[in-house]
């Protein structure tokens, strides 16, 4: 960029930032920091509109003047996705953080994007209900950053994950369009079900305002049990029988770590009589393996595993994988790790989600990451490197793009033609 | 369309793949609402998806609208024809092509009928879970284009949770692929939206299913109340205790009546019938059944029985599927609404339909999904009564404004179509509705596939809601439909 351009370029930006702050206000009009980076790439400023319509009309006019705009919510996974090719605003929805209508009678829930996971909860408990998710960092992540990267836990087994979930849904698009789809009822099939489109699209597409969830009972009862395996082998074969057999458990995880015996986590949640009878039943199940009641906080073990000493050696990737062979695919991360000298540690769900995290020298987990991304994607799994260590030569976030790109890449145009929205964070550069 | 057109189409499906005799085609002018017909130019039968890429290539180019039809069972009008258009048939892409018990998947073909995988999977205690109460007859790709759902949705959600990969041939020919067998494959999720669409984004050749094991254990109950009033209070103490039932569903007087005369399904005569279906292990079924028991006398049940038997379980369905077909017992033209409300409005909205159908002079019975607010009035008529035909019209259209403004929707599982795109400005505004077209315009820039559903454009002359008429198979008593 030559001189002249830059100081144009500055000088939009300024007069730009004021007609904000005359519009929203000085205080929500904010210049941006080292720390508000996005995956390594500083923006100048960050807005924070106070309802939707402002959110709209500042989306709009960022995307008249040729502004990238980066949606955020509570920030815990800004980091996620490929580094942005441009990225200039932030737009937070933190003042949007209302939890608009809770239909409980209805198990219904209309709630703004900025409102965080545990507030919700805690709302949605006051009436014995909860949104059937267990996303990370719930005190801090907000309903729209949950649903743009994602993200969801070990209840998916029971529940389905966001895409099941979400009932209705409002956007806001680069040009300003507020647009609704969905409804606030269950059952509704009038339209095309935007709310899935949106949901994983990392805020490419538009802008999460709002959302409308259904809603299940908190469980009366619920208990945890862990099954401790002799080898990667028999841990299959417990997981085939609890998945196979007619126990009703709300969720199933198996835990991995180079050295250790790997240890199978079940949820039941119901009555007191049903926990009893599909504890029986489980132990049956189990064979000579020990079956131990174990505390709800092994539920977190997805969450721990991004607390590690050192940023600069470690990545950790979001890995999809046919459940049927969880031990071949754990087998192939063990290998992979041996052979660089790396530390793992894993977290699968039986619906064939997990997390897993490398420890070691940077250019060998790019290795790895590379060698397994190939050999998952090979048996029709994937390997998203969610967090990559700042030293490490970068990896695509999100690996092969399938025959759907070009595809993909229309809905964007369609609905973001001047490459607007968090520009290259997607897959194929979208 | 040329001559040369139609040559170079039955080149692709051979002889017996292409229907293009004015007898023959009749068949295919509508689905399962009659009241819309239009005669396609011609129908293809491709069996695989190199010719359905075929057929849509010649489509493309030469700018001939298609529409893609499953089984035909449809209720708003989805499968109709084009006026000049041809409808490609999936019916004889009817292989199931795998069946992976261990990751519990199958693989179909869209012309697979939504029953038959579950008798292929049954043997190994799975089954496969949307039940659209025509899923004896009707396809799952006709499933995926209408998002389909059932009695059993409220537990086990719709067709769209149950669908994890779709190979599609998108309205240009080109051949791609959403999901898959593994979950969140990265990118956007365009299996979410295929699901549906109701055939206007491509045509489904391939469908990856989740299979879903079979429940320890499934119990039924009947709960005869005085109205539908006290009816839906039980059901909101069944909600509020904290229960999630496979299934409840909920019948008028005027219903119960209708079935009784169809199946003699011996349900017993009551304003209002409740139907509660709770499934999993025996243990945990047992003790809620219990409470769902209590929760029902205390709301004022004058009777409640429990299937004792498989068989007896199977007439209580029988039943409640037959409700649409058994109208025809009670009046000699009905019209079937689908409309959905929030639960709770029930009481509200069901003494706003009484009103408008004392109003208007006209009998309203009704079913409903009752756990999940899907209503099913069915307005009954007689034709040869002037003016009740248009009166019965303008009754059904006034009860689903109800549902809008009660803050519901339009349908809940038989989709637009054909029938509802006028009300669709109603639910939705202009700015929802555009941004609905803009996904449109990425996968169908030039509207070939389906092009003239869902979306509202003005009305035609000639253009009215319709009247049931039960499918040939379901009089024969083979299928019901909702």
């Amino acid at each position: 960029m030559d001189a002249a351009t830059k100081s144009k370029s500055t000088n939009v930006h300024s007069s730009f930032r004021y007609d904000l702050m005359a519009f929203l206000g000085h205080d929500y009009v904010q210049p941006a920091g080292p720390a508000d980076a996005v995956a390594g790439v500083e923006p100048k400023v960050i807005v924070s509109p106070a309802n939707e319509m402002q959110l709209a009309e500042v989306l709009r006019r960022s995307d008249e003047a040729g502004i990238a705009v980066i949606p955020r919510g509570g920030g815990t996974k800004l980091g996620w996705g490929n580094p942005p090719s441009r990225a200039e605003l932030i737009l937070s929805t933190a003042r949007l953080s209302e939890i608009t209508e809770h239909a409980w009678a209805d198990l219904t829930v209309s709630v703004d994007a900025g409102c965080t996971i545990q507030k919700l909860q805690q709302t949605l408990a006051l009436h014995g209900q909860r949104l059937a998710l267990d996303p990370l960092w719930p005190n801090k992540a907000t309903i729209g950053g949950v649903l743009s990267s994602n993200d969801s836990g070990a209840l998916r087994l029971r529940f389905g994950g966001l895409r099941d979930l979400i009932i209705g849904i409002t956007l806001a698009l680069p040009d300003g369009t507020l647009a609704s789809s969905g409804g606030r009822v269950v059952k509704n099939v009038a339209g095309y079900d935007l709310p899935k489109l949106a949901t994983g699209a990392f805020g490419t597409l538009g802008v999460i305002t709002r959302a409308v969830f259904r809603l299940h009972p908190l469980p009366r009862s619920s208990r945890s049990f862990s099954v401790t395996a002799t080898s990667n082998e028999e841990m299959r074969r417990l997981i085939h029988a609890v998945q196979n057999s007619k126990l009703a458990h709300t969720a199933l995880q198996a835990r991995f770590e180079n050295g250790a015996t790997p240890a199978v986590d079940i949820l039941f949640e119901g009555t007191e009589a049903g926990l009893k009878a599909q504890e029986t039943h489980l132990r049956v199940l189990a064979e000579t393996a020990p079956v131990a009641e174990a505390s709800p906080e092994i539920w977190k073990t997805r969450q721990d595993l991004w607390s590690f000493p050192k940023p600069e050696s470690a990545a950790v990737a979001k890995i999809s994988f046919l459940p049927a062979e969880i031990d071949r695919f754990m087998e192939t991360i063990a290998k992979s790790a041996k052979v660089r000298q790396l530390r793992w540690k894993a977290v699968a769900q039986a619906t064939g989600i997990g997390c897993l995290r490398l420890e070691g020298d940077a250019m060998k987990l790019r290795d790895s990451l590379q060698d397994l991304r190939e050999q998952f994607e090979r048996s029709t799994g994937s390997l998203v490197a969610l967090y990559q260590p700042a030293g490490m030569p970068s990896i695509d976030t999100w690996g092969n793009t399938g025959d759907a790109l070009p595809l993909m890449k229309s809905i964007k145009q369609q609905l973001d033609p001047k490459n607007t929205l968090s520009p290259g964070r997607f897959i194929g550069g979208i | 369309m040329e001559a040369r057109t139609l040559d170079e189409l039955r080149a692709i499906v051979d002889g017996r793949g292409l229907i293009t005799s004015p007898e023959e085609l009749h068949t295919y002018e509508c689905d399962g609402l009659t009241n819309f017909r239009v005669m396609p130019r011609a129908v293809l039968l491709p069996t695989s998806t190199g010719q359905v890429q075929a057929i849509v290539r010649i489509c493309h180019h030469e700018k001939i609208p298609f529409v893609a039809r499953g089984s035909g069972t449809g209720l708003s009008g989805g499968a109709l024809p084009v006026e000049n258009g041809i409808v490609i048939s999936l019916a004889r892409m009817n292989r199931i092509l795998e069946v992976d018990f261990p990751n519990a998947r199958a693989v179909v073909e869209p012309g697979v009928i939504n029953l038959d995988v579950t008798a292929r999977i049954l043997h190994n205690e799975y089954f496969y879970a949307p039940d659209p109460s025509s899923q004896s007859i009707c396809s799952i790709g006709g499933n995926v284009a209408e998002n389909s759902g059932g009695a059993h949705c409220l537990k086990y959600g719709f067709t769209t949770t149950h669908v994890l990969g779709l190979e599609v041939v998108l309205p240009d020919g080109t051949l791609v692929h959403f999901g898959g067998k593994a979950l969140d494959t990265p990118g956007y999720d365009l299996a979410g939206v295929f699901v549906g669409s109701e055939g206007t984004l491509g045509i489904a050749t391939k469908i990856t299913l989740r299979i879903v094991k079979r429940p320890e254990c499934v119990r039924t109950l009947l709960a005869a109340f005085p109205s539908t009033n006290e009816a839906g209070a039980a059901v909101s103490g069944i909600i509020a205790a904290g229960m999630l039932p496979a299934a409840i569903e909920m019948m008028d007087n005027l219903a119960i009546q209708a079935a009784e005369a169809a199946v003699h399904a011996n349900y017993p005569n009551c304003g209002g019938l409740l139907l509660v279906e709770l499934d999993g292990p025996l243990a945990e079924v047992e003790c809620l059944m219990t409470d769902v028991n209590e929760i029902c006398r205390s709301n004022g049940a004058s009777e409640i029985r429990q299937a004792q038997s498989d068989a007896e379980r199977a007439l209580v369905w029988k039943g409640r599927k037959a409700a649409f077909a058994a109208m025809g017992r009670i009046s000699p033209n009905y019209i079937v609404q689908d409309g959905v409300i929030p639960r709770t409005a029930l009481p509200k909205v069901m003494n706003e339909i009484v009103r408008l159908s004392t109003e208007a002079g006209l009998r309203v019975a009704n079913v409903f999904h009752a756990g999940d607010g899907n209503l099913h009035p069915l307005v009954l008529y007689d034709r040869r009564i002037t003016g009740q035909e248009e009166a019965a019209e303008a009754l059904s259209s006034n009860i689903l404004e109800l549902c809008i403004a009660a803050g519901g929707s339009i349908t809940g599982e038989h989709g637009v179509g054909e029938d509802k795109k006028k009300m669709m400005s109603k639910m939705f505004a202009e700015p929802d509705l555009m941004t609905m077209q803009r996904v449109r315009n990425a996968f169908d820039p030039f509207q070939l596939s389906n092009p003239t559903k869902i979306f509202p454009t003005p009305r035609l002359c000639g253009e009215k809601p319709g009247e049931y008429t039960p499918h040939p198979s379901e009089s024969a008593g083979l299928a019901e439909r909702f």
